[in-house]
């Protein structure tokens, strides 16, 4: 097994467990964690299966970084929401749907 | 201005300089910029139809830096018919929510800085012409449009931004990681370069990133059953953006799924025939359910949020027919007549929302007599939401049966007329509201009569669209093998 490959199969870990979290838990602060494990991992399946020949790919890292940047914008309009929300109820769970 | 590159580029950077501007001018303010800004963008999208319309399909590199390193921009006739419907719709809009929102409101304070940078992201979206491109402009689109469901600040408001972001995040985290194998397996993200490139043989880590792709993507559309986050989060925003969100928002990743549907992954899905019928079923499911729960809402933005799900379980019906050209010009057809009409029906619900100081569909109860002009706006969005004639959405409809008759599959022509039969039943449930004898000749708000204005013209539109569909449709043939 070559190291991207590792890279890549740790990636695709991380993405599912984020993913799953950000579906399954309840508590804001928990769901907007578990939305940046996912990011990570995508973004080390594109580094890590980009390196076939042991030279780096300048193009996925430029990906990657671009990655960052939207999530870190992101992470800070949930966090920005989760604040409003925790001042407006005292909680950091969503009520529930009023979707009627 | 000969080089359709310059057009492209600008139609990106001007709602990039409204949307600055007005954020610089500080809150509420640069409604006329926008307005101004978007009838530049709707000059520069006809001119570009026009110029497409006789030399083909362009593209361009951005600054001269060609791919990879470079971004490379590129207009076909799908994203031309994307980008005229959404200046279309935008244009209107814009004149509403400037006379929606009062000075100093809450709800409208960053209104016109987050719609300017969901337009560019749109147009971004439409003009891409590389997966990751795609990528940025999709979460560009949703933050922005998270933005504004939240711009009212309350409890509900903010817990359905929060539920509609964490939707959008994993939508596009599954769309990114769709990326990152297609990256892994072929070296590329141009779709220009990828489209031969993606053969019937290619290996499992492509259909993993298809299948990834497809579902993030459904996500972001609130295919049933992916809807949940759609209603709160449309219904409960002001009148302005739920009209953004609903005629245009998701419609950008519809059209990404086609995009990636017809091109790209082409291949893939020709192998597997059966695929084609998976968005079919979602999307028959998503037009009995959403009417269903429009059928019963007790508030009239649910109803029109509900008819949105039903709606796009229309797009998804094209699906197993889109080997023909008849299916593909059904499916634009529909998304022009669902944008239009939706928006109008958002603003004009928004207009009698304010003039009764009621949301529920029966506080509507008597509004015919004394707002005509919206509740006739209503009804001729209706008209194109349950496809009647001669309207686009009886176009779009017609268009549909013809193609999924050809093919023999009339189990979608069935449910194309099934849809239309329960359309029927929510437009006529406010319409009967409306004509009813009001119990008591209640306070009444007086509101500016170009509210009332816009929101006819984007029904009259919808509704005349469809005696000059044969002109938009040859506009879809453009760049296309077809």
């Amino acid at each position: 097994m070559t190291s991207g490959l590792l890279f890549a199969i740790v990636g695709v870990l991380l993405f599912t467990m984020g993913g799953a979290g950000v579906l399954l838990l309840d508590h804001l602060l928990r769901r907007i964690l578990a939305f940046n494990l996912m990011g990570s991992g995508a973004f080390l399946v594109l580094v890590g299966l980009a390196q076939r020949h042991d030279v780096a790919d300048p193009v996925p890292q430029a990906m990657v970084l671009t990655g960052i940047v939207v999530a870190v914008a992101a992470t800070a309009l949930a966090l920005a929401l989760a604040r409003r929300l925790h001042a407006l109820t005292g909680r950091m769970e969503l009520p529930e749907a009023d979707d009627d | 201005m000969t080089d359709p590159g310059a057009l492209m580029v600008w139609l990106i950077l001007l709602p990039l300089a409204w949307a600055c501007l007005a954020f610089l001018l500080g809150s509420g303010r640069g409604a006329q910029a926008a307005i101004i800004g978007l009838g530049l963008q709707l000059g520069l999208t006809l001119l570009l139809a026009v110029m497409l319309s006789g030399a083909g399909a362009a593209s361009h590199a951005v600054g001269g830096w060609p791919a990879p390193l470079g971004i490379a921009l590129a207009a076909d006739g799908l994203s031309v018919l994307m980008l005229l419907l959404t200046q279309l719709i935008a244009l209107p809009l814009a004149v509403y929510a400037h006379a929606y929102f009062a000075a100093g409101s809450v709800e409208g304070r960053y209104f016109w800085p987050l719609t300017g940078i969901l337009l560019a992201g749109l147009n971004g979206l439409f003009l891409s012409a590389d997966l990751f491109n795609l990528y940025v402009t999709l979460e560009l689109v949703g933050l922005s449009a998270v933005g504004l469901v939240a711009a009212g600040g309350g409890v509900s408001q903010v817990a359905a931004a929060l539920r509609y972001l964490f939707a959008a995040l994993v939508g596009s985290g599954a769309y990114l990681l769709g990326v990152a194998l297609i990256y892994g397996a072929y070296g590329t993200v141009s779709l220009e370069t990828l489209g031969p490139l993606v053969v019937a043989e290619a290996p499992r880590a492509v259909w993993l990133a298809g299948g990834l792709m497809l579902v993030g993507l459904m996500l972001k559309t609130a295919l049933f059953p992916f809807h949940y986050w759609l209603p709160s989060a449309h219904g409960g925003a002001p009148a302005p953006v739920s009209a953004l969100l609903s005629a245009l928002v998701v419609k950008a990743s519809f059209y990404l799924i086609l995009r990636l549907w017809l091109d790209p992954f082409g291949a893939l899905v020709a192998r597997a025939e059966l695929l084609a019928w998976l968005p079919m079923t979602l999307g028959s499911a998503a037009i009995l359910w959403g009417s269903w729960k429009a059928i019963r809402a007790p508030r009239i933005k649910m109803l029109i949020a509900y008819s949105t799900v039903a709606q796009l379980g229309y797009l998804f019906l094209i699906f197993p027919l889109l080997g023909t050209a008849g299916a593909r010009q059904a499916g634009m057809m529909h998304v022009f007549a669902h944008g239009l009409a939706k928006a109008a029906m958002f603003t004009a619900a928004g207009v009698l929302i304010k003039v009764t100081g009621q949301d529920t569909v029966a506080g509507l109860a008597g509004v015919a007599g004394r707002r005509p002009l919206s509740l006739y706006a209503f009804g001729l969005a209706g008209i194109t939401i349950m496809g009647l004639p001669p309207s686009s959405g009886f176009l779009a409809k017609w268009l549909l049966i013809e193609a999924a008759l050809q093919q023999g599959h009339w189990i979608i022509a069935l449910m194309v007329l099934v849809g239309g039969l329960l359309a029927t039943a929510y437009v006529f449930r406010v319409l009967r509201q409306a004509f009813l004898r009001a119990p008591r000749a209640g306070e009444l708000v007086a509101v500016p009569r170009t509210l009332e204005l816009m929101a006819f013209v984007l029904a009259a539109a919808s509704v005349l669209l469809g005696l000059r569909g044969v002109e938009l449709m040859a506009l879809l043939s453009i760049g296309s093998a077809a």
